[in-house]
């Protein structure tokens, strides 16, 4: 488990960059490219997630907000002050890593449920703001005229150049997510992970690797919120509601919490099921959309990445 | 206009502030029958407050049946519920982390409130209250009949609860489990029969809720939700495990949240409780009555 | 190992969305709509989408459009933006439609405006703000865009020239915080001034909230002469009835146009008895007098809906029916041509519809003015009647 192969990578890769192509020829899958820019900005929280949950042992039900303060900082930004869009982005990255730090430090000490309920609050307490500071964030209307994003004149205002854009970041992410848990530091996290007191015997200065994570984590998420901003160019609160946080962590739990693959397919999974392949059952959808989460929660516990696994299992019998 | 002063305001606030909290309390105690004997938060918990509401007003107010006999047969159809919630969602799930365990709460929940909207459709429903709607005036505030239904239930739920555990060999044994399950099953408890139970009357809990402030709330098929955070808010400001705890925890939840709305806005309000929450585990990680050793001790 | 896997994945991703993939239809006319049918506005879109098909139901019985059948694609957004978007998205490019309905949120309106513009399709929306079809930098109509209810002003103005009449100058609002509570808070913010209004409490609730005694409370110590309830779902009731628990009655009370529909009174529980509320014909056929424009519309609405759904009709439903019926008559009039569909609706005179009769033009894509849109409704008797 702990050697990551080059190989899975590269042929991820592949696909994605062919996946256009191929969905261009057949009328019936032309919109996945499109559904493929959300998935891969789910795709960017979700790996932050995985690191935070899977690796370092630590639950956020609040990772909605800090996807919504990097969109709102963005949009707001963009819209009323006139910034260039990619400054903007990395101010809302600086202010999610603040914000991440102002409530990390306090709430990492925190265990279990206490620190689920604690992320949950302060989630909900972002939306509220969201909702309310109408003069700024637009209420419940939201903001919209979001500007697209250029560089140097080229504009990503197709689908097929937003597609790229987004998939190279997530891969960016993810090969740097990877390195970070091959090294020192993620044996650190996955000692945390399997006994905080132990590994602080051991001299893993416990609470900084929680809060470096929970940062980096609340990084990622701002960059998605970022880029679904300028993609849609209008962001409303309700796209960043507590439903939405609880949505991330079903993609961990579908594709499977102790892998950062798990992240990838996990969020995969969820935007095709719910923009997609569920509209057949129309008012069944929620039903049909809770069994499968049964399911799976139930025959395999370690998510669909298990499955390869659980194959193998079969034929050693 | 008759007189109407800042004290009788201040009344006034009180009261609904602890109507609304009893309900938040019975989420909470809910949530903490089956956190003590599993270490799972039942997100589900709402939506047994959900179900009982409506499944109430289909047996009362649509099938006509007598509130005697709707009252109880709608908290043994949300019990049978509950049992089913283990024994389809919890019990089978063959590796049970805890997070995974809250995943499967989630999707069950998930998979009622869409049977709800199926069954009930999306519009709410009302309950007609239990002794009339004529309001009462006290020290100047107003108080409608029903208030006092759901906060004597409350009261009746805490003392069946109390001597449940504290006289019966079941409940005993039912503390047992939450103390140590390994130990409890080599005493020879059957700790699954135990979650069971532990379901089943959480899920009945929920349905007195639901059925108590339907009347005063109206009630539809996606309200489960909110409920379910309100209640865990208030079980973990009070501490986990502790019923003392959950009952502050809902009490203070809905007070703060009433004076908030009250006086400074009501935008606000729900932000209002959560920062006081947020405090409150800043400075007291396991909650106001919750105990620091226990929650040393338990996985989650 | 993982490559297997990921083949799996692949091929699983192809497999789905061939399956799935949308059947040919031939020689239809493709209407698409997009409504809130589920999720937070449900009480928006599942009334739109039963209008709707209803609507399409008929026609096709009647013989379908110049002898083709009418095809409507319904997708659902349950209240979500991304989600609205994709599906605005591909009913342009995949399903090809003539032209689109909805969204049912303004929110989600004001997000695909851009993308009707650029792909040259009319769209006739099913949500309230101005600013789904007006530019707020130029002042202008958008091209493509239409909206068929009235704006949250009309029904402000309606409730405040009400109470001009009736005398009322101090007042106290209770809002949602949704975007239609929100967005009937700052038209009432706005317009206090121009009707020689105060405002002496401006308190607000959540969709989900239990009860809202505290802020009525609140209301009650500053002893108002008239409150306006503004926001739409279950808990508008609520307030209604802890109003009347907290024996306020005196004061009068009005409701927002999102209290149109019956089960509401219902509901209220006699709470609504003598409450004043502005309503689109469609919510009160019964009420309007013979020789109303509307008049005749309204009542075949009316039963047909309740003959089919077997509830009452909601003033939202009326929405879809209206965007709809234009889009019809510019059908019957021009073709699947899109540009053409645009001009027809831009030029559209004098169409009596569920919410008013719509007189379209370059500098109105919204064609309606508040005296003809609302009429003036009191609950009486637990049922709607004119006031006055």
């Amino acid at each position: 488990m702990l050697r990551i192969r080059k190989l899975p990578i590269i042929g991820f890769a592949l696909f994605i960059i062919v996946f256009p192509w191929i969905a261009g020829t057949i009328p019936a899958i032309g919109n996945y490219p499109d559904l493929m820019i959300f998935a891969g900005i789910y795709c960017l929280i979700t790996i932050g997630l995985s690191l935070l949950m899977g690796y370092a042992g630590q639950i956020s039900l609040g990772q909605a907000a800090f996807y919504g303060i990097g969109a709102y900082v963005s949009a707001i930004l963009t819209v009323h002050f006139g910034l260039s869009p990619w400054f903007c982005m990395v101010i809302g990255m600086l202010i999610a890593s603040a914000v991440a730090v102002l409530v990390g430090v306090p709430s990492l000490k925190l265990r279990g449920h206490y620190l689920a309920m604690a992320t949950l609050a302060f989630g909900i307490i972002v939306f509220i703001v969201f909702n309310e500071e109408i003069e700024w964030t637009g209420g419940p209307d939201g903001i919209s005229g979001i500007p697209g994003l250029s560089l140097f004149g080229f504009e990503f205002d197709t689908v097929l150049k937003y597609y790229y854009l987004v998939w190279f970041l997530v891969f960016a992410a993810f090969i740097f997510t990877i390195n970070v848990i091959q090294s020192r530091s993620g044996r650190a996290l996955r000692a945390i992970h399997i006994s905080e007191a132990a590994s602080s015997a051991m001299g893993v200065n416990v609470s900084r690797f929680k809060i470096m994570v929970f940062v980096y984590s609340a990084i990622l998420a701002s960059l998605a919120g970022s880029l679904y901003a300028h993609y849609l160019n209008f962001i409303n609160p309700s796209t960043f509601d507590l439903f939405f946080s609880i949505k991330l962590l079903i993609m961990i739990a579908l594709g499977g919490m102790h892998e950062v693959w798990g992240a990838i397919v996990g969020a995969f999974l969820v935007t095709f099921l719910s923009f997609e392949w569920l509209h057949f059952f129309e008012e069944f959808e929620v039903i049909v959309y809770g069994i499968i989460l049964l399911l799976v929660t139930i025959f395999l516990p370690h998510g669909l990445v298990g499955i390869p696994g659980i194959v193998k299992g079969w034929f050693r019998r | 206009m008759e007189e109407f002063s800042f004290a009788n305001q201040l009344f006034q606030y009180l009261i609904t502030g602890l109507t609304v909290g009893s309900v938040y309390a019975m989420v909470a105690i809910g949530f903490n029958i089956i956190y003590n004997v599993t270490e799972i938060i039942n997100l589900a918990q709402g939506e047994f407050v959900m179900l009982g509401g409506l499944i109430m007003v289909f047996l009362h107010a649509v099938a006509g049946l007598p509130l005697i006999l709707a009252f109880p047969i709608t908290v043994i159809l949300v019990t049978l519920v509950g049992m089913l919630l283990d024994r389809l969602a919890i019990r089978p799930i063959r590796q049970p982390s805890v997070l995974t365990l809250i995943i499967a709460t989630i999707a069950a929940s998930i998979i009622i409130k869409g049977t709800a909207m199926f069954i009930w459709g999306k519009d709410p429903f009302d309950l007609p209250a239990f002794s009339g709607r004529t309001p009462i005036n006290f020290l100047g505030a107003v108080i409608q009949p029903q208030y006092f239904w759901v906060i004597g239930f409350l009261i009746v739920t805490v003392i069946l609860l109390t001597l449940f555990f504290e006289k019966t060999i079941i409940g005993k044994a039912m503390s047992a489990c939450a103390d140590n399950p390994d130990a409890a099953s080599l005493m020879g408890i059957n700790v699954k029969w135990m979650i069971l139970l532990s379901f089943s009357l959480s899920a009945a809990i929920g349905a007195v809720a639901g059925i108590t402030v339907t009347p005063i709330s109206l009630m539809e098929y996606d309200r489960g939700a909110m409920l379910a955070i309100k209640g865990f808010g208030a079980v973990v400001l009070g501490g986990l495990g502790s019923f003392p705890g959950a009952i502050l925890g809902g009490l203070i939840l809905g007070t703060i949240e009433s004076f908030g709305a009250g006086l400074i806005s009501s935008g606000y309000k729900d932000a209002f409780a959560l920062i006081v929450l947020l405090a409150v585990l800043f400075f007291r990680p396991s909650g106001l009555l919750g105990s620091v050793e226990i929650s040393k001790i338990k996985r989650f | 190992m993982r490559m297997k896997k990921l083949l799996i994945v692949a091929t699983c991703f192809l497999f789905i969305g061939i399956v799935v993939g949308p059947a040919l239809a031939a020689d239809t006319y493709k209407v698409g709509a997009v409504f809130s049918v589920t999720g937070r506005a449900s009480f928006l879109g599942d009334p739109e989408k039963k209008t709707a098909l209803m609507v399409a139901d008929e026609i096709n019985k009647a013989g379908g459009i110049n002898g083709k059948k009418l095809e409507l694609i319904i997708y659902d957004d349950e209240g979500d933006a991304t989600k609205s978007t994709l599906a605005v998205k591909k009913l342009i490019n995949q399903d090809k439609v003539c032209a689109i309905l909805g969204p049912s949120l303004s929110g989600l309106s004001i997000a695909v405006v851009p993308i009707a513009q650029q792909s040259e399709i009319p769209l006739v929306s099913a949500a309230a703000s101005y600013k789904i079809v007006t530019d707020e930098k130029t002042g202008k109509q958008y091209k493509w865009v239409f909206k068929v209810p009235q704006s949250d002003s009309m029904a402000a103005e309606a409730i405040y020239s009400h109470m001009k009449k009736e005398g009322i100058t101090k007042i106290a609002i209770i809002t949602g915080t949704t975007g239609f509570g929100k967005s009937g808070r700052s038209e009432l913010l706005r317009l206090a001034p121009q009707y020689g209004i105060t405002i002496l409490a401006d308190e607000s609730y959540g969709p989900r909230d239990t009860d809202m005694t505290a802020q009525l409370t609140k209301i009650k110590g500053v002893a108002p002469q008239a409150i306006v309830n503004w926001s739409i779902g279950p808990t508008q009731v609520t307030v209604l009835r802890n109003y009347r628990d907290l024996g306020m009655t005196n004061i009068v009370f009005y409701q927002s146009h999102g209290f149109g529909s019956k089960k509401n009174i219902e509901l209220a529980a006699g709470a609504a008895e003598g409450v004043y509320t502005p309503l689109g014909a469609c919510a009160t056929p019964d009420a309007l007098p013979a020789n109303h424009p509307q008049k005749k519309v309204a009542v075949e609405y009316n039963k047909n809906y309740t003959g089919k759904y077997n509830e009452p009709v909601s003033t939202f439903g009326g929405h879809a029916w209206d965007a709809l019926n234009l889009v019809v008559d510019a059908l019957k009039a021009v073709g699947c041509d899109r540009a053409k569909i645009r001009d027809y609706l831009e030029n559209k005179k004098g169409f009596a519809g569920q919410h008013g009769v719509f007189n379209f033009s370059a500098n109105d894509h919204n064609g309606l003015v508040w005296q003809d849109a609302f009429n003036m409704i009191v609950v009486k008797n637990g049922d709607w009647a004119m006031a006055d």
